[in-house]
């Protein structure tokens, strides 16, 4: 048990575990004390110094973020003295900052802007120092935009990048008035070991981190006449989307999302939730392969452990840090992209539209999916397979532009052939959602038996914990599984780039033996996304979760194989999991990439 | 192996393969290579298995650790109070002109660079100046060219 | 009348023969013993902050960890310092006795010397010390390591956590405080971090005893110090001092009859006009009034020659690149001071402006992080205040 510290806080009294900050105190009792650089899933850095506060009969003033309490201390969080200090840093700020909040992406949404209408800065500020500066703009990437003059410093980014996921693309470089935050040797991020994963732009409080945005070149694809334009929404945007919409975390809103994409005009409006469940056909025949391989036919260049590729993040990352280990990827394409093959193929001659004429668009909670779109290997169709990826925002964005009131719309529900989706699609959202959804298919594929698991709930893969490891006895398996008769499936699930990381060293050292790992490049898997709506935080991530969990608990079909679009689209178009059309449209391949 | 891996791989042999040896490793670089090349940082990384971003970005922290090409002869001058006071505006100058190249600038033959620095720590002895690791104090005019000389002899001689 | 000039000490420099003796016989005293004498001695660290060093032995001591390291602070940056180096260079003896003494005392088996990177040509020389003074703690029995550790050119890794980070291959970023060195320090073990003057002076409290150095100086300000003097002046250089000497003494014997204002403390100190030298005495500040000392001993004269605008402009371009750059205060304030000034002499900005920055310099002093950010204002606002004139014509 912590000690107990007693202090007062404008004069409330507070009593509070020992090593509690003086922020968390005041939180405590309702007082607001402006932070910048402080974030609930990162270190404290304590270089804003926004937040500082004033302790009595001290002359410094304290940063709250980053000093602990201490028995008896009396502090002051909005005397005088604390007041001009906070104006004083915003103006500071300000005055290296290009404030063009009117043409700023983040405006209306930042934490800077935000600050300085409370503490008016007005026309006698200090000098403006951009002029001085050399800022520049990377827009290179597919995903990320990084504008130097947006940015206040606070290393969010930095520790995002280099602590929460631990890739290391981003660094401060230089002192003095040249720090800034930089790349190694400031090349563009797309030329660097950036995953796009986005985490940095949940986490940075200006406009300085953004993702590139597609939404102009959505609405005109809207707008042409010639064109069909079909979208797909993937399973964590229907839980998070309430957010950016003024509704509260955790509101389940897949009917008004369809709703609102009807309304917004597109003229197909599927589910990436379908192919989620046909990436665990695909997905799941792969590892059972590799496992008859390995087992049966005593084929040595088989790898195992298998890990999932859905997670466009979690490809890059391992094609810079662990090159060595892609035969160890599933060569299923992530459910996006074999939406984006089967639309402008199977979907397309369907409805009777010509694949020139149909523009693919998803809407995501992930920036990194717009990197995978551009990526050369998704042609599959002859065509871009997906044309522009909006997240979450956009997608929020576009809905206000429309003058759509969302809260109110009615529910609707997703056109079919590609539109149907089982619960197991749906915890595709959530990190252990994957595997969760591999085994309550791949089990009765080999048993003929449902997972022996309550309600289908394969709870030790569930939940926020760094790695999740479960291992499932096979028993009583059917004749053509006998090879897996009394096996042990070793599973493992990681979520966040770090943990991926401790996982693959884990693997590489030898010390983990796994046949099938689960990883997300984003905490709390996809519904933690770095194109969902910001702020982010465990708690709403938590909210998240447990929305998805409701969701799969009130679908009709938890099993992928079950749903009844999969089974036909297998029974008319591809004919087998893992046969001649799926390799065409829905496997892949990756590339090493370099070490910076 | 190219050469500058055998470089790193050499330094990182000999001060370990700690993130504490980072800045060990990089003076071990500008020491040979008077600064350190991309090539270089990325493989500083990889010994040390952290990423090249936090070896760029702490290179360029220290002033000492140039990420630029530098001249075999690098001349800081002190810019600070007191060998301002004691004329280093003319010390410059006179190098300036010796060496025909502007601050910051690199002769063309590569053996200068002449950029200014911070206190020396020898301010009694005011203008001071470091080539490399070598203190030059008292400076005048006069006492530079008869440095630079000395430079440029040992140069030739050892061509 | 001619006045009797300040007595010059030398405590610090005397070559002495008997450091082994002395250090030996140290040695064989109790950990308790030694740091009562240091805190009765009342000797404070001569690296800045001036936090008693006996107490700051004791405190890393109560640690519980068996990994400790003592770290001997060599970065001397602060502008018209170089004290240190001498000190290095002539008695380094003392000052590893020093670091042995506290390893014993705080349970350290490695100590290191942070040298600054523009002292590289002190390596070879100190190498060889080092190596014999370990051939001295083997027959001693005492299980401790020195070596050096090089720096780059970066004046803020002189401020000690500046330092850890550094030391652990990192920008010299300072930390939050606290937690303080001697619960985290380097590799967030417990450390002890004193100046090179610090440490050379815990073995003159070795051998001559605690009273022998109290009876130096004044009040809160013990012990002989050691001066860095340069600037207007016919005789720059390093001088050994009594504390609790006014700035107008100094002068009587330093100045060269011109002075106008002297620069205490470095780029970080106060500058002290000529109007106030009889009533400011150097020592720390406690509970003297007027006093000011807060860097390692720099005394730069300036004379009626000398523009103060030309001063602050040096010293504030030093602030700006210097600046680790990670606070907002510091970053950004010390380019608006500079800029600032600037704009009123050209016209640019009326001179109203200047009170506007002399806030801003307050602000900085209680906002900064650390001590960098906090001491722009010493410079800034006792020069924009004593010299006002200067800063707009
Ligand atoms: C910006 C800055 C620079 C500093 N530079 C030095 C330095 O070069 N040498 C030094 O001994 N202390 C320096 N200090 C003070 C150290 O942080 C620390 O207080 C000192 O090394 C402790 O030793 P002492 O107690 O013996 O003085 C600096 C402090 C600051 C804030
Ligand atoms: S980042 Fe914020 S403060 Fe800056 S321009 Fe954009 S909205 Fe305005
Ligand atoms: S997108 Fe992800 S990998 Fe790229 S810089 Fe941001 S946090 Fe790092
Ligand atoms: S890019 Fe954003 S998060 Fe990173 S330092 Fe700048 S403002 Fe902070
Ligand atoms: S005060 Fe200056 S040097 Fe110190 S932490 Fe802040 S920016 Fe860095
Ligand atoms: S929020 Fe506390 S210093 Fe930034
Ligand atoms: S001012 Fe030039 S060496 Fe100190």
């Amino acid at each position: 048990m912590a000690e107990k510290i007693n202090l007062k806080i404008d004069n409330i009294a507070v009593n509070i575990d020992e090593g509690s900050t003086i922020l968390e105190a005041a939180r405590k009792i309702n007082i607001r004390i402006p932070t910048l650089c402080h974030h609930e899933d990162l270190c404290v850095a304590g270089n804003c110094r926004v937040c500082m506060v004033e302790q009595v009969d001290s002359d410094r003033l304290l940063p709250s973020c980053a000093m602990p309490v201490s028995e008896g201390m009396e502090i002051l969080t909005n005397s005088l003295k604390v007041r001009s200090a906070r104006k004083q840093v915003v103006e500071l700020l300000v005055s290296e900052h290009r404030a063009d909040c009117t043409r700023c992406y983040k405006n209306g949404k930042c934490e800077l802007q935000e600050l300085s209408s409370e503490y008016i800065v007005g026309e006698n500020g200090f000098i403006d120092l951009v002029p001085l500066k050399n800022y520049s703009i990377d827009n290179f990437s597919p995903s990320i935009i990084k504008d130097d003059s947006k940015c206040i410093r606070c290393q969010r980014c930095v520790r995002t990048c280099n602590q929460l996921q631990n890739i290391g693309a981003l660094s401060v470089a230089y002192k003095g008035e040249h720090m800034k935050v930089s790349s190694f040797y400031e090349k563009p991020m797309y030329e660097v070991v950036c995953t796009n994963c986005g985490q940095c732009i949940n986490r940075c409080p200006t406009g300085a981190l953004t993702e590139k945005t597609y939404f102009d070149e959505v609405w005109s694809a809207l707008n042409s006449e010639k064109k069909h334009v079909v979208v797909q929404t993937a399973p964590a945007v229907r839980i998070a989307l309430g957010e950016a919409l003024g509704m509260p975390a955790g509101e389940i809103v897949t009917g008004k999302l369809v709703s609102a994409l009807r309304r917004l005009g597109f003229n197909s409006v599927l589910d990436t939730d379908f192919t989620a469940d046909l990436t665990i056909i695909e997905e799941g025949n792969e590892l059972l392969q590799r496992l008859k391989k390995a087992l049966v036919d005593g084929d040595t260049s088989v790898k195992l452990p298998m890990t999932t590729s859905c997670s466009p993040g979690w490809v890059k990352f391992i094609e810079h840090a662990f090159p060595e280990y892609l035969e160890n990827v599933s060569t299923a394409k992530s459910p996006q992209q074999m939406f984006g093959a089967l639309a402008k193929t199977f979907y397309a001659k369907k409805i009777g539209v010509e694949p020139e004429n149909m523009v693919s668009i998803s809407v995501m909670p992930c920036t990194a999916k717009k990197y995978e779109a551009d990526r050369p290997e998704m042609r599959s169709s002859g065509y871009k397979d997906v044309d522009y990826v909006l997240t979450t925002r956009e997608l929020a964005l576009m809905i206000k532009q429309a003058g759509i009131d969302f809260a109110s719309l009615p529910d609707d529900e997703y056109d079919s052939i590609m539109g149907e989706s089982s619960g197991a699609a749906v915890i595709f959202g959530a990190t252990g959602g994957v595997m969760e959804a591999a085994l309550r298919t791949a089990y009765e594929v080999v048993t003929g038996r449902e997972v022996p698991f309550e309600n289908l709930n394969i709870t030790p893969v569930r939940g926020m914990e760094d790695v999740k490891e479960a291992t499932i006895k096979i028993e009583n398996v059917l004749p053509e599984w006998s090879f897996l008769e009394g096996a042990e499936l070793k599973t493992c699930v990681a979520h966040g780039l770090s943990n991926a990381k401790k996982v693959m060293e884990a693997v590489k050292a030898g010390t983990a033996e796994y046949h099938f790992i689960e990883i997300m490049a984003c905490p709390g898997g996809c519904l933690g996304g770095g194109g969902q709506p910001i702020p982010t935080s465990p708690a709403i991530r938590k909210k998240r979760s447990e929305a998805i969990y409701r969701e799969d608990a009130l679908k009709p079909i938890r099993k992928s194989h079950e749903n009844p679009e999969v089974v036909h689209i297998y029974e008319e178009f591809l004919k087998e999991p893992l046969g001649k059309k799926s390799h065409e449209l829905l496997h892949t391949h990756y590339t090493e990439r370099n070490r910076y | 192996m190219t050469e500058v891996k055998q470089l790193v791989k050499g330094l990182a042999d000999q001060y370990g393969r700690n993130e504490e040896c980072l800045l060990p490793i990089l003076q071990g670089i500008v020491t040979s290579e008077q600064h350190i090349s991309e090539d270089a940082m990325v493989e500083v990384a990889r010994e040390l298995n952290i990423s090249a971003a936090q070896v760029y970005g702490t290179a360029t922290f220290y002033s000492f650790l140039h990420t630029k090409p530098l001249g075999k002869y690098v001349i800081r001058v002190c810019k600070t109070i007191t060998c301002m006071m004691h004329g280093k505006n003319q010390i410059i100058k006179e190098l300036e002109s010796l060496l025909k190249v502007n601050l910051g600038e690199t002769t063309h033959d590569g053996k200068f660079t002449l950029m200014e620095t911070n206190c020396l720590g020898q301010c009694h002895k005011g203008p001071a100046m470091l080539i490399n690791d070598k203190p030059y104090t008292d400076l005048t005019p006069e006492k530079v060219r008869e440095i630079v000389m000395m430079y440029r002899n040992k140069e030739l001689r050892s061509n | 009348m001619k006045k009797k000039h300040l007595q010059r000490l030398d405590l610090i420099f005397k070559n002495e023969h008997d450091i082994e003796a002395i250090l030996e016989k140290t040695l064989k005293r109790g950990n308790d013993e030694i740091i009562n004498d240091l805190i009765s001695s009342g000797l404070k660290g001569r690296g800045g902050a001036g936090f008693p060093t006996g107490l700051k032995w004791k405190l890393a001591s109560e640690e519980q960890t068996d990994e400790k390291y003592v770290i001997c602070n060599a970065d001397e940056g602060e502008p018209g310092t170089f004290k240190d180096r001498e000190i290095l260079q002539s008695v380094p003896h003392k000052v590893l006795s020093g670091m042995a003494v506290c390893a014993r005392i705080i349970g350290a088996k490695k100590g290191y010397i942070y040298l600054r990177g523009e002292y590289l040509f002190l390596k070879p020389q100190l190498l060889e010390v080092i190596d014999e003074f370990h051939s001295t703690l083997d027959k001693m029995g005492l299980d401790f390591r020195v070596e050096i550790f090089l720096g780059s050119g970066a004046y803020i890794c002189g401020e000690e956590s500046a330092l850890f980070e550094s030391m652990e291959g990192k920008r010299g970023e300072p930390r939050n405080k606290p937690p303080f060195p001697t619960v985290q320090g380097y590799k967030s073990k417990p450390t002890v971090i004193n100046n090179v003057e610090t440490l050379a002076h815990t073995y003159s409290i070795f051998k001559y005893g605690p009273d022998k150095f109290k009876d130096l100086g004044i009040q809160d300000s013990r012990g002989s110090k050691v001066f860095s003097v340069s600037g207007d002046t016919p005789i720059p250089g390093i001088y050994e001092l009594e504390f609790g000497m006014s700035v107008q003494r100094f002068v009587d014997d330093f100045g060269d009859g011109d002075a106008k204002a002297v620069q205490v403390g470095g780029a970080s100190g106060f500058c002290v006009p000529r109007k106030r030298f009889d009533k400011t005495v150097i020592g720390y500040q406690g509970k003297l009034r007027g006093t000011s000392l807060p860097t390692g001993g720099s005394m730069m004269i300036f004379n009626s020659s000398r523009s103060m605008y030309n001063v602050l402009h040096n010293y504030l371009d030093f602030f700006v690149e210097e600046s680790c750059g990670q606070c907002t205060p510091c970053r950004v304030g010390t380019q608006q001071l500079l800029l600032g000034i600037e704009a009123v002499k050209k016209g640019d900005q009326p001179s109203s402006y200047l009170d506007r920055l002399m806030d801003l310099a307050e602000g900085m002093r209680v906002t900064a992080k650390c001590g960098l950010g906090q001491s722009v204002a010493n410079s800034f606002s006792s020069i924009v205040e004593n010299f006002k004139e200067e800063m707009i014509y």
